[in-house]
């Protein structure tokens, strides 16, 4: 009989004091505009949820959101317009107390925006804390609408904005103080240094990016349409994940920096909620693949994450927590004499020919058509080899006279012709073909180097060291 | 042109075999294609479509060009989208087949975007250049003449079509089983072509030297997709019955003369594509029992395995190594009795030998014999010069020009008869060969 292992322990504790079940918290925004949705939405398995941000109700306008969807891919990117909560202050307030009451041991972040006062943050931080949150989240990403106001993201722009208001926050607070951080800015450390000089006891990345998603062709109104018009939005959802986690390493590897930090951005399942957990990050904020599936894609992530725990040995969420950090270096240090090549493996090859095309205008133009043909005075072009075909006289295959191949039950071999062949001495290593490749384990890049690892810093360090001889 | 055979119960009996696509399962499914570099799908048409191109733009919102990415390289890309055969051709040169998915549905796709054309004005892009004054006659008006005429004008060239029928589009409007391709179907694309300036001469049939003379005078070159005659008689007692109805003329009186009835119970005799779509067509018009007679095994029949998959699970009885000998006529009247058979089988040598003593009966009260079409020899001959070999056409596979170079073929009567997507691509290849031929003459 194999022996049974216990379960991965998913739960968190964010900032010393916020417990969380598991690291999967809701972001502040539709899915958590009202109590009875986050009690639904605890009671499918989320960890946290950070409540629609908080602060003097605010009207909507309709439509408030629009999509960039991908070769019939739905909501690779999600864009929106919508203000923070349209409801009444006291209302949250109650709600949020129900929820503390019926959900103990779920985390309750409150995310709260108002005006640039003393007294406006001193008041929120005590009703909301009155209330029973775990936490506060200071929205200063909202890029769009209320920092035409000087709220949000007009805050999250300016260090000294952020570091006083933060101050004025932490002036009250009794639970931690997570600063929300928008991206719309050249270097997100400056405005997390300014947090933490603040007193911020975490951090929250990314909010939305300024955004026009498209342009309606037939009435040349961008979306969303509001009347004829729209306005920049705040974009996320999956397309976003790369440039979150970027600033979620930005932060994490920042002395200067460096808090408890909830890492928000295109987490659609356990595998982007890991990465952003090997990159340091204490809890992962999902919106948009709830707006997409709903609630329910929580148990997936917390299955699909504690399986993988499981596979590494891992027991518990600090075991490998920012592991991924000290990975990402400066260009400078990386090893130049590190050499892969790519090789094509024939018997995966279904003939697509994407990586020939690929190589030739995209890449370097060593991966050549002719394992048939020979290589014979310099190769093919692309154009050469569409040009041949199309001189090529095909006629029906009738069965019994010709005895034709093509349509019968495969699976059949492809024709050698139609396996692309790499050009091991001039191919560079460079990944294009295998991520063109649709076969998973066609093409694989092989390592192929024998020399000491050097860096450019060395060898430049080593340049200047001849010239001094010299 | 006319809508007179929109029959609405040929439409309740003939439901499209591949019905359309939903606009956005079109996306979909075009979503899928890998868009493969130099793609297995193009050059396993006859015609070269460049179907990666024209799948993604269907992807693309870009339906108009999609459809005249398919026209540059196919003017019947509609009938053709309907009744090729994919599964030997472009789909069955999908490279899903390798990755253990369903290829890519390419016939439905350009079904799709062809029907898209057609819904919007079917008005293909004015073509720039100089009118030319060399002229070209194309005889017959079937899918390798339209190819040509269609291919000839957009070059400049004035093109006459003479038709012996009162109808164009040959095969695609007459013999062309009605739940792949609608008459009307057929008919709008003949329609383009002409909207291009080809012009058509109806009820013109050309026999005869003296008429071919004529032509000759007229016009410059000529081209010959004629097609096949008449199909083959099956020679035994009893075939002159007048419930004896050959295939080709079966399936043109339900698609175009409006004649649905049928008998109770058919056999067919044969086992290419056309038996097979006369034995559904049977059914379809609601026959009890469709027995198809083939003197050979099933590895030899040269009906397309899918054909025979769909005929079998329709319900059509197949009866191998079965060779008729003689059609009986009903005691009572003027009917039908049976069909009288006699087992087959292959000798040493391959040859077929009668089984002694093994004569049996297929009741039946109508029989269609579908076992070829006789090629057009006393035309052909009457072609000056023009040299046959097996009573085809002997032409150079390049141009289309035959052994006198005023006359280039193409289609059944060159190659013995194939797909209409065949005999687009003979069409096309034998213009670009026609205005070769021309252009060189006046350098």
């Amino acid at each position: 009989m194999s022996e049974r292992i216990a379960s991965p322990d998913l739960s968190v504790r964010f900032a010393g004091t916020i417990y969380s079940p598991n690291p999967f918290w809701l972001a502040s925004a539709p899915p958590t505009n009202c109590g009875e949705q986050v009690k639904r939405a605890f009671d499918a398995g989320w960890g946290g949820a950070v409540w629609k941000t908080i602060g003097e109700p605010i009207v909507n306008v309709s439509s408030r959101y629009s999509s960039v969807d991908l070769n019939g891919q739905r909501m690779m990117g999600l864009n929106n317009i919508e203000l923070i909560t349209d409801r009444p202050l006291d209302v949250n307030l109650r709600e949020i107390t129900e929820v503390k009451k019926r959900y103990p041991k779920h985390a309750v972040i409150a995310s709260l925006m108002v005006d640039s006062k003393r007294e406006a943050w001193h008041t929120i931080v005590r009703q909301v804390e009155d209330a029973g949150a775990d936490g506060l989240e200071l929205n200063f990403g909202c890029p769009h609408g209320m920092s035409e106001r000087g709220m949000g993201s007009a805050v999250g722009q300016v260090p000294e904005y952020t570091e006083m208001i933060t101050s004025w926050a932490k002036e009250k607070a009794q639970t931690p103080v997570l600063v929300k951080l928008t991206p719309n800015i050249t270097d997100i450390r400056t405005i997390a240094r300014a947090a933490k000089r603040g007193g911020a006891d975490g951090l929250s990345a990314i909010n939305t990016i300024n955004s026009i998603t498209s342009v309606d062709l037939d009435t040349f109104i961008p979306r969303p349409n509001v009347d004829g018009k729209s306005s920049h939005g705040g974009y996320c959802g999956p397309a976003v994940k790369p440039i979150a986690l970027h600033m979620a390493q930005q932060i994490q590897a920042d002395a200067e920096s460096v808090l408890p930090l909830s890492g928000i951005g295109g987490i659609s399942d356990w595998r982007d909620a890991a990465e952003f957990l090997l990159l340091g990050c204490a809890s992962v904020q999902v919106c948009t693949a709830v707006m997409h599936y709903g609630y329910r894609i929580v148990q997936d992530m917390a299955d699909g994450l504690s399986n993988w725990m499981r596979e590494k040995g891992f027991a518990r969420i600090e075991d490998f927590r920012g592991l991924t950090v000290p990975r990402v270096q400066e260009w400078k240090h990386l090893n130049l004499n590190y050499k892969i090549i790519a090789r094509i493996h024939e018997e995966k090859c279904i003939g697509c020919a994407l990586c020939y095309t690929a190589c030739w205008d995209g890449a370097h133009q060593c991966i050549h058509l002719d394992r048939v043909s020979g290589s014979g005075n310099g190769h093919a072009t692309p154009a050469m080899y569409e040009r041949n075909s199309k001189q090529k006289i095909a006629v029906t295959p009738i069965p019994k006279l010709d005895h034709a191949g093509a349509g019968h039950a495969g699976p059949y071999a492809t024709p050698l012709q139609r396996i692309p062949r790499v050009d091991e001495e001039e191919c560079v290593g460079c990944n294009l073909c295998s991520l063109v490749c649709p076969v998973e384990g066609c093409i694989s890049m092989d390592r192929v180097d024998n020399l000491p690892p050097q860096s450019w810093e060395e060898r430049t360090a080593g340049a200047s060291c001849e010239k001094k001889v010299n | 042109m006319s809508n007179h055979h929109e029959n609405p119960e040929l439409r309740r009996r003939f439901p499209e075999l591949h019905p359309p696509l939903d606009a956005q399962a079109a996306v979909v499914e075009a979503n899928r294609c890998l868009y493969c570099f130099d793609a297995p799908c193009t050059a396993a048409c006859p015609t070269h479509i460049n179907v990666p191109r024209f799948i993604k733009r269907i992807a693309q919102g870009n339906v108009r060009g999609s459809a005249l990415t398919i026209l540059d390289s196919n003017i019947l890309g509609a009938s053709c989208s309907r009744v090729c055969p994919v599964d030997v051709l472009c789909e069955g040169a999908c490279v899903y087949h390798r990755y253990n998915e369903q290829p890519i549905q390419i016939g439905r796709l350009q079904r799709h975007a062809m029907d898209h054309f057609y819904a919007n004005g079917a008005a293909l892009p004015r073509t720039e250049g100089p009118e030319r004054s060399e002229k070209v006659a194309c005889i017959g008006a079937g899918p390798a003449s339209l190819a040509c005429a269609a291919e000839l004008r957009q070059r400049g060239f004035p093109v006459t079509i003479f038709e012996g029928r009162s109808l164009p589009g040959g095969l695609n409007t007459h013999g062309v089983a009605e739940y792949k391709l609608r008459p009307a179907d057929s008919l709008r694309e003949v329609e383009m072509v002409r909207s291009l300036g080809v012009e058509f001469r109806f009820g013109s049939e050309i026999s005869g030297e003296a008429a071919l003379a004529a032509i000759e005078k007229e016009y410059d070159i000529i081209f010959v997709g004629v097609g096949l005659g008449a199909m083959h008689r099956l020679s035994i007692p009893g075939d002159d019955h007048p419930a004896v109805i050959n295939a080709l003329a079966f399936i043109e009186g339900y698609k175009t003369a409006g004649k649905l009835g049928v008998g109770r119970r058919v056999a067919v005799v044969g086992a290419g594509n056309t038996a097979i779509d006369a034995a559904r067509a049977a059914l379809r018009l609601g026959a009890e029992e469709v027995h198809l007679l083939y003197r050979r095994g099933p590895e030899q029949m040269s009906a397309f395995t899918l054909e025979y998959v769909y005929a079998k699970r329709e319900g059509v009885r197949f009866h191998w190594f079965t060779q008729p000998v003689a059609i009986h006529a009903s005691a009572a009247g003027n009917g039908l009795e049976s069909v009288e058979c006699v087992r087959v089988e292959v000798d040493g040598q391959g040859s077929l030998q009668k089984v002694a003593g093994s004569n049996f009966r297929v009741a039946c009260d109508m029989v269609i014999p579908a076992i070829g079409q006789s090629p057009l020899l006393e035309f052909l001959h009457s072609c000056r010069g023009l040299q046959l070999e097996e009573s085809r056409v002997q032409i150079n596979r390049e141009t289309g020009q035959t052994s006198n170079p005023r006359y280039f073929a193409g289609g059944d009567c060159v190659n013995g008869g194939r797909e209409v997507v065949d005999a687009v691509a003979d069409g096309k290849r034998a213009a670009l060969g026609i205005a070769q031929a021309l252009e060189g003459a006046h350098v």
